[in-house]
């Protein structure tokens, strides 16, 4: 289980985490919405050490891992996968290279044990015969998928995704989504999926948490938060502009309420 | 820190950046003594660094050798001892043109590929993805190029320092016509071991405030293609200066520290 206490992070002089309160329970998928740049990513980046925070707790099975020296972060760390934005693939490397990183950092695998391995990892992103193209000639879903292999490539507990689906097409977003339902369903991982895509949120969460001004402001079922009387939450699952926005938009042409001007 | 304050921004900026190289270099001799990087990674950056320089090298050391023996002969011929000359260029090359420009040579050419590399894997979020994998970026990044610098620098000035020396004598006996006898005695004559080695040890602080310098520039890349280009011009003109004004220091140490046999 993992639980976040009363989180907070100031970056440049921004408070962007205050006070973020969170439960994640074993084998769940829980999803991250909320507004570009409101923090989601960062509240990921503590999860895994590699920001830490001004203040608050970071539990994992009860332990505080919120001021654990980095080496001994690095043992927490292998029970973790994570999948970044734009896949951050060693572009130095080749994919296998880049799958069996890890195994090659911390383990000693045999050659021939080791390329089973990766076209085994590769085969469960749906991938085969890439192992020994480098990452520039890759398309996007495909750097996602590899980036996944690399992430799964330690066995990890828990996966954390970083807006898997953004930047690619509607076709390749609904692979990355059935590949993050598949991790859960067939390797029981705990995922934490930060997302604006709420699409890929319907897909993939059984729980929705949103950050709104550094804090959760709802946590639930997705039923749960679609019924929400919240009037911020309604507006971002519904994707609607609030009256200031719009009123940023089209000015004093617009109307107090919702929508674009009429005509 | 107002706009009206220009000054200060800079110091408090320079005094950062002192610190955090310091840091850097703390933390690169821990992870000395940790598991080593894979030997390829060492092989590649031995090759980039040593090989690689060697054209730069070795041009910026012959012309130097022959303009200064060119110029120094112009002088001495007024006085009648242009059987000095070579001793001159030989002196010169050996105590600091050869290591000081040779590292400036090298922060141009190394310490810019190395912080637009590390750079480019900051904003893309590898730096990140290594730590996620458990992997320490100062011992993956930083080590084998701290270590390709230090250990080939050395030769790298030895090499300036021959070419250097071959391009003066060749200026001086065959285009200037001094006399082979006089110029090859008075050569020997005062190049000492001492001053070799000490041109060297200095070279190896040179290549280890480049490669630390750019691989902190690196990690502290802003965001974007700007930010990669700015951060390898501040580790540029940054390794330039304190090349430059490490070596006044340097060279009052081993003149400080010169041993009597070495007289």
């Amino acid at each position: 289980m993992l639980e976040i206490r009363n989180l907070h992070k100031r970056l440049g002089g921004k408070h962007v985490l205050r006070g973020v309160n969170l439960v994640v329970n074993k084998g769940e998928a829980l999803v991250v919405i909320g507004g570009s740049g409101c923090g989601k990513s960062v509240l990921l980046k503590h999860i895994l050490g590699l920001m830490r925070p001004d203040e608050g707790q970071i539990l994992i099975d009860g332990q505080d891992i919120a001021h654990v020296p980095e080496r001994q972060m690095n043992t927490i760390r292998r029970r973790f996968g994570m999948l970044f934005q734009g896949g951050a693939l060693f572009d130095s490397m080749t994919v296998a290279e880049n799958v069996s990183f890890s195994m090659d950092e911390h383990e000693r695998v045999p050659a021939t044990a080791r390329a089973a391995l990766v076209s085994k990892t590769l085969a469960t992103v749906g991938l085969k015969g890439v192992e020994n193209v480098f990452p520039a000639d890759l398309s996007g879903g495909m750097k996602k998928r590899v980036a996944l292999a690399r992430a799964l490539a330690t066995d990890p507990e828990f996966l954390l995704y970083d807006e898997p689906t953004t930047g690619l097409d509607p076709i390749m977003s609904d692979v990355i989504n059935e590949l993050i339902v598949k991790m859960k369903q067939s390797l029981g991982v705990t995922s934490i999926i930060v997302t604006h895509d709420m699409t890929s949120a319907r897909k993939i969460g059984d729980h929705w948490a949103m950050i709104h001004e550094g804090a959760i402001r709802i946590h639930g079922t997705p039923d749960e938060v679609f019924a929400s009387e919240d009037e911020v939450v309604r507006r971002f699952i519904r994707g609607q502009a609030s009256p200031e926005q719009l009123h940023e938009v089209w000015g004093d042409a617009a109307r107090a309420a919702d929508g674009p001007p009429a005509g | 820190m107002g706009p009206h304050l220009p000054f200060v921004g800079t110091m408090v900026e320079n005094l950062r950046t002192a610190g955090g190289v310091f840091l850097l270099l703390l933390e690169t001799i821990r992870s000395l003594f940790g598991r080593w990087p894979r030997r390829r990674v060492l092989v590649d950056q031995f090759f980039l660094i040593g090989v690689r320089s060697m054209p730069v090298i070795l041009t910026t050391g012959l012309f130097t050798g022959m303009v200064l023996a060119v110029q120094s002969f112009n002088q001495f011929r007024r006085v009648n001892i242009t059987s000095m000359v070579g001793a001159v260029v030989g002196v010169s090359m050996v105590k600091e043109l050869g290591p000081v420009l040779t590292g400036l040579m090298l922060a141009g050419r190394v310490g810019a590929a190395i912080t637009a590399e590390v750079g480019t894997m900051t904003v893309t979020e590898q730096v990140d993805a290594l730590r996620s994998l458990a992997t320490n970026p100062v011992r993956w990044l930083v080590l084998p190029r701290v270590l390709a610098c230090v250990l080939l620098t050395p030769f790298l000035t030895l090499m300036a320092d021959l070419i250097g020396i071959a391009g003066g004598t060749f200026i001086c006996v065959n285009v200037l016509n001094v006399e082979w006898a006089f110029h090859y005695a008075n050569l020997l004559d005062w190049l000492t071991v001492w001053d070799i080695s000490v041109g060297c040890a200095k070279s190896s602080c040179f290549g280890l405030l480049i490669a630390l310098v750019a691989s902190y520039k690196g990690f502290n890349t802003e965001p974007g293609a700007a930010g990669v280009g700015k951060a390898a011009t501040e580790a540029v003109v940054t390794s330039c200066i304190l090349i430059l004004v490490s070596d006044f220091f340097l060279s009052v140490l081993f003149a400080a520290i010169r041993p009597e046999w070495a007289e």
